[in-house]
């Protein structure tokens, strides 16, 4: 198993935030794993992306030619990394602010509208926790379980206030993913 | 156990687990992850961590630390290690041990802050004035830093030689889980050369100034004697692959990641490439690679750069061999497509020339 997932947007939006955690997670479960992340000199809503690449085997290249997810936060992310998914590959989508319709009939492509579900948890911030719950769901990246027992351990330790908003993030946008 | 550190964290830790007793350094981006670990680290321990004011007063600050014998470190990248290369050149004068990590970022000048390898020659051709060289490491994955940063504390002591760790933007940022359980702390040497006063011994002096020009020219040839029993004991290189394959490709640090990707698809489709990858760039494993000429025609050498280290390939095959090159400048980072692509395109020309034979 060697899975690579693109997560771009907005900086600010958490993009990066979202990699770290997946790859922490997947390292807890013992699997390989690189972080890579890319950003500019760019501040606050300027553009981020990151290639979180897990594996079984030991990672030669932790840069992604055609990843097999793709998350895009914002609009010149979808239509940027829309077009170096893999054929079969899925993209989800902050259907918030991303207009979703693509010329490729070889991908497919989740909404998932961000913004109104954290409305429901009152702050915007845990958006991209939202997305990473669905990613989780429509993906075999790693165990969801595994993942909210060792909560914890992957926030670390400054983000223990935030633990139970994030596990309801997480769930939030697990639960909106349809089998 | 392991953390998922980023390059730069990682490199601080094991720096700190070295035994590094003072660290000096200046901001520049892609390593400012390394005096931020460092500026938390050090303090929190009771050891030395200065943030200078210019990246000339960090390397002469880790000068002046040398001197005295503490295990000294700085960092920077791109312009900022330009600035250091008059330190450089005094610290191999006056044979002081000192390990200087360098993040690359793309020049020349101000350049970009994205991951290059476009300052090896600077690194491996001592980038000061006079005749000098300092031992380059380049490691490629977080984990591996945690073995070449001892080493490099390890040789500098060794040798009473600066040493350079030649990373790129992108090993410092990228993170991987690390384990430092194996980490050894390397020997403490014996230094009878410090200055710390004279108390109880007669006094010592350190000087890079040699008027007379046959004293500098026995000074010279000293270093020149220990950079030579550098290059016999201390190359190091990984190799991938190479036993069947009838191309060899060099590349390092983070470079050879990406041609690794490369090689598992050129493989898929049965073509004999394999992978030499430098460890130490200076000095270079040169008799390796004529070794392998014996056997292997073609040799294809990638960099993040338009063509440095392609230079000490042709040196050290001596002209045999056909070698073959693609290079990005500029802070590209290509994909292992794009090195898929390229070197089965060469692959394919080399066998059509050899059946043409």
């Amino acid at each position: 198993m060697l899975i690579k997932t693109i997560f771009s947007g907005f900086g600010g939006q958490g993009v990066l935030s979202m990699g770290t955690t997946l790859a922490n997670a997947a390292m807890l479960e013992g699997k390989y794993v690189t972080y890579l992340p890319a950003y500019g000199v760019e501040v606050r809503g300027g553009t981020a992306n990151c290639t979180v690449v897990v594996a079984d085997e030991e990672i030669a290249s932790p840069v992604a030619s055609e990843p097999d997810f793709v998350i895009a936060m914002n609009q010149p992310s979808f239509a940027r990394f829309q077009s170096i998914l893999q054929a079969g590959g899925l993209l989800c989508a902050n259907s918030s602010l991303v207009n979703t319709e693509s010329a490729r009939s070889d991908i497919e492509i989740l909404a998932i509208p961000t913004s109104e579900l954290a409305e429901k948890l009152g702050t915007i911030k845990v958006a991209n926790m939202i997305m990473l719950g669905a990613l989780i769901k429509a993906s075999n990246i790693i165990s969801y379980e595994a993942m909210i027992k060792n909560l914890n351990e992957i926030l670390g330790e400054g983000k223990a206030k935030l633990i139970k908003l994030n596990k309801e993030a997480l769930e939030l946008g697990y639960n909106y993913v349809k089998e | 156990m392991k953390r998922l550190m980023s390059g730069n964290a990682a490199l601080g830790e094991a720096a700190f687990l070295s035994g590094c007793t003072c660290y000096f350094g200046y901001p520049i981006t892609p390593q400012n992850e390394l005096t931020e670990y460092m500026a938390k680290r050090m303090v929190e321990a009771g050891r030395v961590f200065i943030q200078s004011e210019s990246e000339i007063a960090a390397i002469n600050m880790v000068l002046g630390a040398s001197v005295t014998g503490a295990r000294a470190m700085t960092s920077s990248s791109g312009p900022g290690m330009s600035l250091k290369q008059e330190g450089i050149s005094y610290l191999a004068a006056d044979e002081l041990p000192a390990v200087i990590v360098d993040m690359v970022r793309g020049g020349p000048g101000m350049g970009n802050i994205s991951p290059a390898q476009s300052d090896y020659l600077q690194a491996t051709r001592g980038g000061g004035h006079g005749d000098y060289k300092t031992i380059v490491l380049a490691p490629g994955s977080v984990q591996e830093l945690t073995e070449v940063v001892p080493l490099a504390f390890d040789l500098a002591d060794k040798y009473r030689n600066p040493v350079i760790i030649l990373g790129d933007g992108m090993l410092g940022q990228m993170m991987e889980p690390v384990s430092f359980d194996d980490l050894k702390p390397p020997a403490e040497y014996e230094k009878d050369y410090t200055l710390t006063g004279a108390k109880g011994r007669p006094a010592r002096k350190m000087h890079s100034l040699l008027f007379d020009t046959k004293l500098l020219e026995e000074h010279n040839w000293k270093l020149s004697r220990k950079f030579q029993r550098i290059e016999q004991n201390e190359v190091k290189y990984e190799t991938y692959l190479t036993d069947d394959a009838d191309m060899i490709v060099v590349a390092y640090g983070i470079g050879a990641r990406i041609v690794k990707g490369a090689i598992k698809r050129l493989r898929q489709e049965n073509l004999k490439v394999g992978m030499i990858r430098p460890i130490t760039l200076w000095p270079f494993p040169a008799k390796v690679l004529q070794e392998m000429a014996k056997t292997v025609n073609d040799f294809f050498v990638f960099e993040m750069s338009a063509g440095q280290m392609v230079e000490d390939v042709k040196l050290s095959l001596e002209g045999k061999g056909h070698i073959h090159f693609y290079g990005r400048p500029g802070g590209v980072i290509p994909t292992p497509v794009e090195l898929f692509r390229i070197i089965s395109r060469h692959y394919y020309q080399a066998h059509a020339l050899k059946r043409k034979k």
